[in-house]
């Protein structure tokens, strides 16, 4: 296979409509007779949901009708957790719409139908609802007293405790000659995208089919749960993915809109839209990252690391969402991120709160996971008196050591080994960039009012998750060819990148793959989807295996109609050869081959963050005067596109370091109903950003070679940061272990710092 | 309310209720889809067009403000043929992801270009802070800014 | 979050504005930029029942400066006073502040009036109306009245205006060649709600500060001058000492508030930084 295309950077296909504002997202799809939905929301915590009553509403102007559970033979259904589903889980889940009680502000109550959206959030405020207070839950702590439960049945606020092991942890500690242990806080926050959700659903009595548009992520997998809420086999559901406004694990999971509208759809047999409004999509779009650790880390005098134990407590919110386990798994299994740990005790709990419920962020409790250890790591470093990067280098995994085998978590029996990389190359890489020898006297320094700080981590990224993924390759009319995928766009770049690897796989030229279409149920017959940093991996792969599949279909059927050898057939451009004689390749209109790719293993990719940053320490203002990020991709298959992933998920991590924070009172009332009030980076915010992608050691679990890219920026920001802080601040004492770094918490740093000095 | 106005270089009349905003008129009533919807209250700029040649948040007009103006959309700052050197700029530097926010920033830099065809970085960088994207992470779309203003000089 | 349902009505003079208005009962509201109402209306914080549009009201727009200082149509653009470079002589505090106002796309529509009347606390505009000692001409059925700032406005969102009232001028007075000023504030991100900022200026009598005004943005419920802070201001040597102290008076005399963005200490703390940095901005600054 030659490699004309992987490798380029080539421009992509999709900018071609998006630039001109071609591009059709949910809520640009016309469709006639349409009735609008807009949605009745908790404004209370946590409560019994005593009734409903929504006849005044109804009475007014282009109000159609009002949906709730009472709606809904057998009750409302609940949503099935499609990662880590397991059964301590089930009391937990979420119904579509609220039964009973209410669990959090901004869950659903009702679904009211009008002609527009604005005579249906007229009407809203016409629906009476009344609901009997019970004790908010706000914080884990809380909870955790099991005073006020969420949910009677199981009469724990604790959904479950995942327990990473490895070794024997306790009796390192024991013999230990040096051990620290700090508490971190990691604050609320989430993968807000840009364009908030949207579903579309019509519903055809006479075929008694359901068409649904604004899928994403994980289609064929709601395809499957709605089939079941809805009885309704899943042939006659077809999920329609346009184009999307962003993932980043939060869009495209299953939601209650993803019952509710097509519900509606077939209920009152009329298309019905739903666009989530901002100030829905902050309280209802899936939260992420609040946790807490308790942490300990044992060492040796001379900074080998021995053993890390400790308890982490993620607050999840009032229910089990569809991937809401993952972040708190994650973060047990991965504290030692790219170190050599051989004992490990990490105890994961879970704890539901009168909160929006979490689901994966980028990078989901890797983030965390990685601002606890490598602050620590800066800690230990300065209490042995070793150098902190000398003490990174001892301890980070060596290419020899690879397959490299991590703590094994329980219950979920998740066992995985890091795969291929020499990690202290991308340390010494992103310290070469930054040109630290030249930068490490301005450690700690007072410059014209600034502190100067250098900020340096190191970060593991996994991805790739199997099980499996499709792809399909037909030939069109013209006799171009046309991809279709199993994965899912989510703004990464798919069109571009699958074209690059079919028409390579094919040796053909780029022009010849007319169109690669992603993610919508009708295109292969059953897909995954794009999540875990795996479509390049697993989508790209299966583009392989379908071209291969297609060769041999293609072959078999030009051997036929030209009576020659299949052997002897080969594909040159738009014509078939073989046996001297030439086809046109249109003449096989309507070919197509399947192919499918298999994993049970993650890919590893990694790298590191070097920052040197300013602080004004009277503000609490940090900014930016240098960043690098450093990171080896397995293969790059497209570098612009792989170095557009660095960068947004950089400045994605650096805005979850210092200005994103959901906020809710001690009665869990959300806070930050408003983008003034939940900050996003600006493009003034983080400049001086840049970064350098390597593809030195490839995967050896994937024909490609390729490593799953897309979330490494994010990782390490929050590590990196916080440390590029301490290290500033050094002279003032201040040590951060929270996120957000605001500026309160950066001057309250410095005058707790500086009252310590005085004591 | 009947409200003319002119879109893209076409006279339109609709006729709308007061309270129909400007981005919503633009997308549903003219289905001129490419302005975006992504707060509605005046945060990210997705809405952001051009009346009389300003960049403004759409979602912060109404309809029936624009009786008079000449509203230009991302739809009229392209064409079929080509992609303009704006876009080309775009493309080239990677400036775009998903695609959400990318007609916002479109009108904006169009219209900060056409004003200011020498502004420097630092300009670029505050001109475009009223417009928020969440995949690229900015550096990309400044570059393309940058380079984009040899097309803007006379 | 769609807009509520109102009544909407462009009239073409101000009698034809002020009617409306008055015709209401309150329930009505002027709109100008849109750019702080619009936002309220789509939480439907803000619900009036008629927007009567300003503009195309005639005589609103100019920007006058003469020897009685700076006149600002209250249909004036934060674009208009930044584009206007007159103002870099004739009111430079005035530029400078204007300059941290929101963003580019906001800077087109907003207006002065509109930002007077709305009289948010942390907004740049009614700090240096404060500040400055400005004079707010309203016009209302009962005619036309000249309030002066500090009588205007009178907390957060809450001003003077009676319901049948609108703003049509605000008047800075003149602004001597000589004067020192500075202005500081700090926000989450560019172009935010300052957290906290401070607008300051004085004369120079004698070597000495004289005629110190010190204006606070973003802190307690209003903004205010700082009489404390400036009492440690005048007749003094400016030097940084001085500016420490008046750092810490400002500090002293603003109540701060707590939210989402600031504790109340670090707001306190803050304060006392962006006055320090004031006063030795203005120092700085030579004199013609």
């Amino acid at each position: 296979m030659k490699n004309t295309f992987i490798g380029a950077p080539m421009e992509r296909r999709e900018d071609l409509r998006f630039l001109r504002g071609r591009g059709e997202y949910v809520d640009d799809v016309a469709m006639p007779g349409l009735l609008y939905a807009v949605i009745l929301r908790s404004s209370v915590a946590h409560g019994r949901l005593v009734s409903i009553d929504a006849s005044a509403a109804l009475k007014v102007p282009g109000v159609h009708s009002v949906i709730t559970g009472a709606d809904m033979p057998g009750g409302p259904p609940i949503i099935p957790m499609r990662l880590q589903p397991l059964p301590e889980f089930k009391p937990f889940e979420q119904p579509v719409i609220a039964h009973e009680k209410v669990r959090y502000v901004g869950e659903p109550i009702a679904v009211l139908l009008a002609t527009s959206a604005a005579i249906g959030e007229d009407a809203l405020e016409a629906i009476a609802v009344e609901i009997e207070d019970l004790p908010p839950v706000a914080d884990w702590q809380t909870a955790a007293k099991n005073q006020s439960v969420l949910f009677e049945k199981p009469g724990t606020n604790r959904s479950l405790v995942f327990q990473a092991r490895k070794g024997e942890a306790d009796a390192a500690f024991a013999n230990a000659p040096y051990v620290r242990r700090e508490y971190f806080r990691t604050g609320r926050h989430y993968g807000l995208t840009m364009e908030p959700r949207g579903v579309m659903a019509t519903w055809d009595d006479a075929t008694a089919k359901l068409t649904i548009y604004g899928a994403a992520k994980v289609p064929f997998f709601n395809r499957r749960i709605l089939s079941a809420q809805i009885g309704l086999p899943v042939e006659q559901i077809e999920m329609i993915e346009n184009d999307v406004g962003g993932g980043y694990g939060a869009r495209g999971e299953f939601y209650p809109e993803d019952f509710l509208i097509p519900f509606a759809a077939r209920h009152v047999k009329r298309p019905v839209k739903w666009i989530e409004d901002r100030r829905e999509n902050l309280m209802a779009m899936n939260h992420a990252r609040e946790e807490e650790c308790d942490l300990e880390v044992a060492c040796a005098r001379d900074g080998t690391i021995l053993a890390i134990r400790g308890e982490v407590h993620t607050d999840m919110g009032a229910y089990m969402r569809t991937n809401g386990a993952v972040g708190a798994r994650n973060v047990s299994q991965f504290m030692a991120g790219p170190y050599r740990v051989p004992h490990v005790k990490i105890d994961s709990s879970l704890w539901m709160t009168n909160k929006t419920p979490v689901g994966t962020y980028r990078g989901p409790g890797r983030f965390e996971a990685n601002f606890f250890f490598e602050r620590m790591i800066d800690m230990i470093a300065a209490d042995l008196g070793i150098d902190r990067i000398e003490l990174r280098r001892k301890n980070l995994i060596k290419s020899v050591e690879q397959p490299y085998p991590i703590a094994h978590v329980q219950p979920t029996d998740a066992k995985d080994e890091y795969d291929s990389g020499e990690y202290s190359e991308t340390l010494d890489r992103a310290l070469q960039e930054i040109d630290w020898p030249k930068l490490e006297k301005l450690q700690g320094k007072l410059i014209d009012g600034k502190y100067h700080g250098l900020g340096v981590v190191c970060f593991i990224e996994g991805g790739a998750a199997g099980p499996k993924e499709s792809a399909r390759i037909e030939v069109n009319k013209d006799g171009t060819l046309s991809v279709y995928m199993g994965t899912s766009s989510v703004g990464q770049g798919v069109e571009t990148v699958f074209a690059q690897i079919a028409a390579d796989a094919l040796e053909v030229p780029i022009e010849r793959i007319h169109q690669v279409y992603h993610g919508s149920t009708a295109y292969v017959s059953d897909g995954y989807g794009a999540y875990h940093s795996r479509s390049t991996v697993m989508g790209g792969s299966a583009v392989l295996d379908a071209t291969n599949n297609f060769m041999a279909t293609l072959r078999q059927a030009a051997g036929k109609r030209m009576g020659c050898a299949e052997s002897n057939v080969t594909l040159d451009v738009d014509k078939v050869n073989g046996g001297g004689r030439s086809m046109a390749l249109k003449e096989f209109a309507g070919l197509t081959a399947e192919g499918a790719f298999l994993n049970k293993k993650h890919t590893y990719s990694y790298g590191a963050h070097v920052a040197h940053i300013t602080v004004d320490a009277k503000l609490g203002r940090i900014e930016i005067v240098d960043y690098v990020v450093v990171q080896d991709v397995g293969r790059a298959v497209n570098p612009l596109t792989v170095r557009g992933q660095v960068l947004g998920s950089l400045v994605q991590g650096l805005g979850g370091a210092v200005l994103e924070d959901l906020k809710y009172d001690e009665n869990g009332q959300f806070l930050t109903g408003s983008l003034a009030d939940y900050l996003l980076p600006t493009a003034t915010d983080f400049p001086n950003l840049r970064c350098v992608v390597l593809d030195d050691y490839p995967s050896p679990i994937n024909p490609l070679g390729a490593k799953g890219a897309g979330e490494g920026g994010i990782i390490a920001a929050g590590g990196c940061m916080s440390n590029a802080v301490a290290n500033a601040l050094q002279s003032l004492g201040a040590e951060p272990r929270q996120l957000p770094l605001s500026p309160t918490y950066i001057w309250e740093l410095v005058q707790a710092g500086r009252k310590q000095a005085a004591e | 309310m009947t409200t003319k106005f002119e879109v893209n270089g076409k006279p339109v009349s609709v006729d709308v209720e007061p309270r129909l905003t400007l981005a919503d008129c633009l997308r549903h009533e003219l289905r001129l889809t490419g302005t975006h919807i992504g707060c509605e209250h005046g945060v990210c700029g997705a809405c952001t067009v051009l009346v009389d040649g300003e960049a403004v948040r759409s979602c912060l007009i109404l309809a029936v403000q624009a009786e008079g103006t000449k509203i230009t959309t991302v739809e009229g700052l392209s064409n079929d043929a080509d992609l303009t050197p704006l876009q080309k700029s775009f493309r080239k530097h990677h400036a775009l992801q998903c695609g959400f926010c990318t007609p916002g920033f479109i009108t904006t830099a169009h219209a900060l270009l056409t004003e200011e065809p020498d502004c420097d970085a630092d300009r670029v960088r505050e001109v475009l802070s009223g417009n928020i994207c969440r995949c690229t992470g900015y550096i990309g779309i400044v570059d393309a800014v940058l380079e984009a203003r040899a097309s803007y000089k006379k | 979050m769609k807009l509520p349902p109102f009544e909407y009505a462009c009239p073409s003079t101000i009698n034809e504005a002020v009617a409306l208005l008055a015709n209401h009962s309150g329930e009505a509201k002027p709109l100008a930029g849109g750019q702080s109402l619009m936002p309220m209306m789509a939480f439907r914080i803000a619900q009036p029942s008629l927007l009567v549009d300003l503009r195309k009201l005639p005589g609103l727009k100019d920007i006058k400066i003469g020897p009685d200082g700076v006149r600002l149509g209250a249909l004036v653009r934060w674009r208009d006073i930044l584009d206007d470079k007159r103002l870099a002589a004739a009111h430079p505090l005035l530029k400078e502040a204007i300059s941290h106002v929101a963003h580019y796309q906001i800077r087109n529509r907003g207006t002065v009036g509109g930002s007077c009347a709305h009289a948010d606390p942390a907004s740049e505009m009614p700090g240096i109306a404060q500040t400055c000692d400005a004079e707010v001409t309203v016009m209302g059925k009962a005619g036309t009245r000249t309030i002066k700032a500090a009588d205007f406005f009178q907390g957060a969102l809450t001003t003077a205006l009676k319901s049948d009232e609108i703003i049509t001028e605000v008047h800075l007075p003149a602004w001597p060649a000589a004067r020192r000023y500075g202005f500081q504030e700090f926000a989450r991100r560019r172009g935010d709600f300052a957290m906290a900022g401070v607008a300051l200026y004085y004369d120079v009598n004698g070597g000495k500060a004289a005629n110190a005004h010190i204006g606070v943005i973003g802190v307690g419920d209003c903004q205010r001058r700082l009489p404390k802070a400036e009492a440690a201001l005048n007749g003094k040597t400016v030097d940084e000492a001085l500016a420490v102290k008046v750092g810490e008076a400002a500090a002293a005399e603003v109540e701060p508030q707590e939210d989402i963005h600031a504790s109340a200490a670090y707001r306190r703390a803050l304060t006392g930084t962006l006055a320090e940095r004031a006063v030795k901005a203005a120092a700085a600054r030579s004199a013609p």
